[in-house]
């Protein structure tokens, strides 16, 4: 192409861009709407932390160790799955020390399901929460099942944009927990048991503290609140807000021991959001049929036609053996770590 | 009035709290039903789909054989309102931002195309001031949202929003008595709930 050949074509091509902005203007004042930025856009604040818990009520989040088991568990209607190296049954067998999850294996999962994608950090260990948070994590469990780094003190979450579950035996520990950012709380069970006593016994503990506070709430007794505050080192209004609601102010799962639908069924009537279920189901013989059983039975809990339909879809026999608690020894126990 | 949310999972407790909010500033009295089954549905004059997890509910209202009657009770005018998850389930085409087709039970009656997750996960999760069309500004919580990237037929898109990667795309979308969100209007507001209690009256 010639030099004069050249300039002709930049004309045309200016000419073209000019003609664009006209096309625009009269676009602008014939009234056409340009689609605006969002404006005041935030992330990380209270109701987008303590929202997105909310839209996992009455759902089931499986713990997976692989992709495989992850698309098992988004198959049969899970809300969520929880990336972990071992399940909690084989984290009891193999011992050593247990730490949170390969990274790669988590983003492999990341990239092959669509439900939210949950990770375990060790109590206390802000650098595996700050790796999770990094790669993109859609919750962290700051978890008992892991082993603990930080003997006196948990993270403090309010530093993270990334929503924390957290597990609890009883009010004051679950009120502690929200003290420290935690936008979601779950009974801690005795994981990897197969036996559902202990999240049974962790909510029954946890509501009737809570109805204790309501009905000092509702006499006016101010003081029973002020004193319960101070006993849990937690901040007052927090306890007043409990007290006043009636339940924990955060979505709140059972976890630790479900094993059946039933068990399922049983936590959400005693008042769970929802479930997380372990080794219960990658441990029995049944996974596919289970894991769908178990999402049905936590949806329909207050529906025993629907529970019996769910609980027909699994067999005893193909059950997780479980462990009795009373033959654990107190160095075995998990649910002790970091309160 | 018999109001419905679709119970199978999701934010079922702040949709029918939102109702009776939303019935009280109207002035009129309300009674929320968890809608499961499909008889559940029979007496109901308004209708929201909660904000959840798309899969999840399309799974278990398959099961609860409550898909063609969903399906048919927006065709016949019932006025609904689905938030997020519930947007997902109304829109004739679903596609997700990283896995591409889903292939998920859905009731598709909106002629909308709608993409998951289409902001990232949910550390891109936000809240922002939103001006929709016929609902003035209002703050809006996007919790893991999906995006309304195509309209035709009789859906009118709403609230325009420039997007990083996607261009042009709308947060919300009406055709005749069903309403989409991307965000979850039950979080912030009740504008959503007392336009479709207002279609159930006659009066919107």
């Amino acid at each position: 192409m010639s030099v004069a050949g050249g300039f002709s074509t930049l004309d045309r091509l200016r000419d073209f861009f000019y003609g664009l902005l006209e096309v625009r203007d009269r676009l602008r004042e014939g009234g056409v709407k340009w689609p605006r930025p969002l404006e005041g856009v935030q992330t990380g604040t209270v109701r987008v932390k303590v929202g997105f818990p909310a839209m996992l009520k009455r759902g089931v989040i499986m713990d997976v160790t692989n992709v495989e088991q992850a698309e098992v568990a988004e198959d049969a209607g899970a809300v969520g799955v929880m990336v972990l190296d071992k399940l909690p049954y084989d984290v009891r067998k193999a011992g050593g020390v247990a730490r949170m999850a390969d990274l790669k294996l988590i983003e492999e999962v990341m990239a092959h399901i669509t439900i939210p994608v949950s990770a375990k950090v060790r109590i206390g260990h802000y650098y595996e929460a700050v790796l999770l948070e990094a790669i993109g994590v859609d919750l962290i469990d700051e978890s008992e099942v892991l082993t603990p780094v930080d003997e006196q003190h948990h993270i403090n979450k309010w530093l993270f944009t990334v929503p924390f579950v957290n597990g609890c035996r009883e009010l004051c520990e679950a009120l502690r927990r929200i003290s420290e950012g935690a936008s979601m709380i779950r009974s801690k069970g005795e994981a990897g048991t197969g036996n559902v006593a202990e999240a049974v016994k962790h909510f029954k503990a946890l509501y009737s503290a809570v109805e204790e506070l309501t009905a000092a709430y509702r006499s006016g007794d101010e003081e029973k609140l002020r004193d319960y505050a101070r006993r849990c080192q937690v901040p007052i209004e927090l306890v007043a807000l409990t007290a006043r609601m009636g339940r924990l102010p955060v979505v709140t799962f059972a976890a630790g021991g479900i094993a059946t639908p039933a068990d399922a069924a049983l936590m959400m009537w005693l008042g769970a959001d929802g479930v997380f279920v372990g080794s219960g189901i990658f441990k029995s013989q049944d996974p596919r049929q289970r894991a769908e059983a178990i999402v049905l039975a936590t949806a329909h809990w207050d529906d025993p036609e629907t529970v019996v339909e769910a609980q027909k879809m699994v067999s005893e026999k193909s059950a997780m053996l479980g462990i009795d608690i009373r033959t654990l020894r107190p160095e075995e126990l998990l649910q002790t770590r970091g309160v | 009035m018999k109001v419905g949310v679709v119970a199978l999972q999701g934010d079922v407790e702040e949709h029918a709290e939102a109702f009776r909010k939303a019935a009280a500033e109207l002035g009129i009295a309300v009674e929320v039903l968890e809608v499961k089954k499909p008889r559940q549905l029979e007496d109901v004059k308004a209708l929201a789909l909660t904000g959840g997890e798309s899969t999840t509910i399309g799974i278990l209202a398959k099961r609860a054989g409550l898909i063609e009657p969903l399906r048919k009770a927006a065709e016949g005018g019932l006025p609904t309102l689905g938030t997020c998850a519930g947007a997902v389930l109304l829109a004739k085409e679903v596609r997700d931002a990283v896995v591409g087709e889903t292939g998920q039970p859905t009731i598709g009656v909106m002629d909308i195309a709608v993409v998951r997750n289409a902001f990232g996960r949910q550390r891109e999760s936000f809240e922002a001031e939103l001006e929709v069309e016929g609902f003035g500004k209002i703050r809006a919580v996007f919790i893991r949202a999906p995006a309304v990237v195509k309209a035709w037929g009789s859906a009118k898109p709403l609230a325009p929003v420039r997007h990083a990667s996607l261009g042009l795309i709308y947060t919300a979308a009406v055709e005749g008595n069903i309403l989409a969100t991307a965000f979850h209007p039950e979080l912030t507001t009740t504008a959503f709930h007392r336009r479709v209690l207002e279609m159930a009256l006659g009066k919107a």
